[in-house]
């Protein structure tokens, strides 16, 4: 089965696989979870407000982003950020955005929605007492739920936040979908050119794993360490 | 904006000559909903017994499916539906790989396997969740009457298990149905592949995706309603799911 399997061409490509490949992965992930998470908190405030206006659009927004696939979504953004950007910049045509920016801006507004649903439940589990006690002590909204309600919110929600962030990190192979050269990409660039795609194929689903599996089982130890006893 | 709306073009004929551009959507939402359900049977199947194995009391039966669980979660799908489709045909003895890359509509039987894989680690999750949700007492009274250890998850565990986790369920069907896009990438051509096609060779690319983005929610209303009456006719009396005896709908 592996005779002929040619462990040398992971070798020769390793620079290009993780130099180029991994960069873009890792990066598009964590400033994609750092904006998620600001974004998706904002959503999930406006969600639990009383005020319609508010609560009705974050509401649908989050519905929205949640019945579609992110397949769809990427093929969306990709022709709808240009538009955006002529419309934010005032330009006079739709402006030409990098293959980064343009993934970065799917991934940071539809996983924005998950973080939105993760921070609410974080928000809820929160005693409403907490809000009274704040409240009477004379704290304005912006303060008790600076001070008091998100701090404890993301307490408690940290290792759910990052296992979402270890799919986040998965999903963000499908930019695949747009030719781009992030880890995926890089592997099956390699793999087309040099018709090796058994090697280069199984080595991308190890790097994965490892990746995966270790940070899932660094999440469980925080979370055994983290939680509170009540 | 620069771009020229243009609704009608649903109505106009799309380059296969035969089929407008609206029939051809709709035969892709025939693939999604074709492919998201024969995924989900095998991962139904396959996720309720390896979730039964990881609460059995054998210790290596509970850790061989943990090692499953772990294995299809921590691969990307679109990497798993990758070496299911190109991977798997070298690997086997050549006459068996043959066959397989030969067989017609072999994009959707891959995407179906590898669906139905990754599914089942998730499911296999919550039947987990679900039986171990169950009192022990459960267990030992099936055991005390003398049932088997089979005919115990059979007949006492799993009935109650899968009426508690029909909300966790209905959202892994939810994700089956979205995830089923993925495999555009080995070619079946499914609902967002045809919306894909329908802006390549039309140039609409914001009538294409919208029909394609109300049509999945469409489908996402219609399967939250129908499992909502499913939940709420299987809920267990007396626990807080279930509606009160006397309430009406």
């Amino acid at each position: 089965m592996f005779a002929d399997f040619d462990f040398d061409v992971i070798i020769r490509s390793l620079p290009y696989l993780f130099y180029d490949g991994m960069t873009f992965t890792i990066m598009l992930t964590a400033l994609a979870t750092t904006g998620g998470i600001i974004f998706g908190t904002a959503l999930a405030l406006m969600r639990l407000s009383s005020f319609g206006p508010l609560s009705l659009p974050a509401a649908g927004y989050v519905n929205l982003m949640r019945s579609v696939p992110l397949v769809l979504m990427i093929f969306w953004f990709y022709f709808l950020v240009p538009y955006i950007g002529q419309w934010v910049t005032g330009a006079s045509r739709p402006i030409q955005v990098g293959a980064f920016t343009s993934s970065l801006v799917t991934f940071t507004l539809f996983e924005a929605a998950y973080f939105c649903e993760i921070m609410r439940a974080g928000i809820q589990s929160i005693s409403r007492g907490q809000v009274a006690a704040a409240q009477a002590l004379g704290m304005t909204y912006a303060q008790t739920m600076g001070y008091i309600v998100l701090p404890q919110a993301f307490r408690n929600m940290t290792p759910v936040l990052l296992t979402q962030t270890i799919i986040l990190f998965q999903d963000t192979s499908l930019v695949y979908v747009l030719s781009i050269t992030d880890f995926l990409g890089a592997a099956s660039k390699i793999a087309q050119r040099d018709g090796r795609l058994v090697e280069m194929y199984l080595f991308a689903a190890l790097v994965y794993f490892v990746i995966s599996f270790v940070a899932s089982l660094l999440v469980r130890r925080l979370q055994s360490r983290i939680a509170i006893i009540r | 904006m620069n771009y020229h709306w243009n609704w009608g073009i649903f109505f106009e004929t799309s380059p296969d000559g035969v089929h407008t551009y609206l029939e051809t959507l709709l035969m892709g939402t025939g693939w999604t909903l074709l492919t998201a359900l024969a995924a989900w049977a095998i991962a139904l199947v396959l996720g309720s017994l390896v979730g039964v194995a990881r609460t059995t009391p054998f210790f290596w039966l509970a850790r061989l499916g943990e090692a499953y669980v772990e294995l299809f979660r921590n691969i990307p799908l679109l990497v798993q539906m990758f070496l299911w489709y190109f991977v798997l045909p070298e690997v086997l003895p050549t006459e068996i790989g043959d066959w397989l890359k030969q067989l017609p509509d072999a994009s959707f039987y891959t995407a179906v396997v590898s669906l139905g894989f990754y599914t089942s680690a998730r499911v296999s999750e919550q039947v987990r969740a679900g039986i171990l949700s169950l009192a022990r007492g459960q267990r030992f009274a099936g055991l005390a009457l003398g049932l088997t250890l089979p005919q115990t998850y059979l007949y006492v565990l799993l009935p109650m298990a899968y009426r508690i986790i029909l909300p966790p369920l209905t959202s892994e069907f939810l994700n089956v149905i979205k995830n089923s896009a993925v495999a555009l990438t080995i070619g079946l051509l499914e609902l967002t592949a045809r919306a894909r096609a329908m802006q390549e060779m039309s140039f609409q690319v914001f009538e294409a995706f919208t029909a394609a983005t109300v049509i999945y929610i469409i489908i996402n209303i219609a399967v939250t309603f129908g499992m909502r009456w499913v939940e709420r006719r299987s809920a267990v009396p007396g626990l807080i799911g279930a509606a009160p005896a006397l309430a009406t709908h």
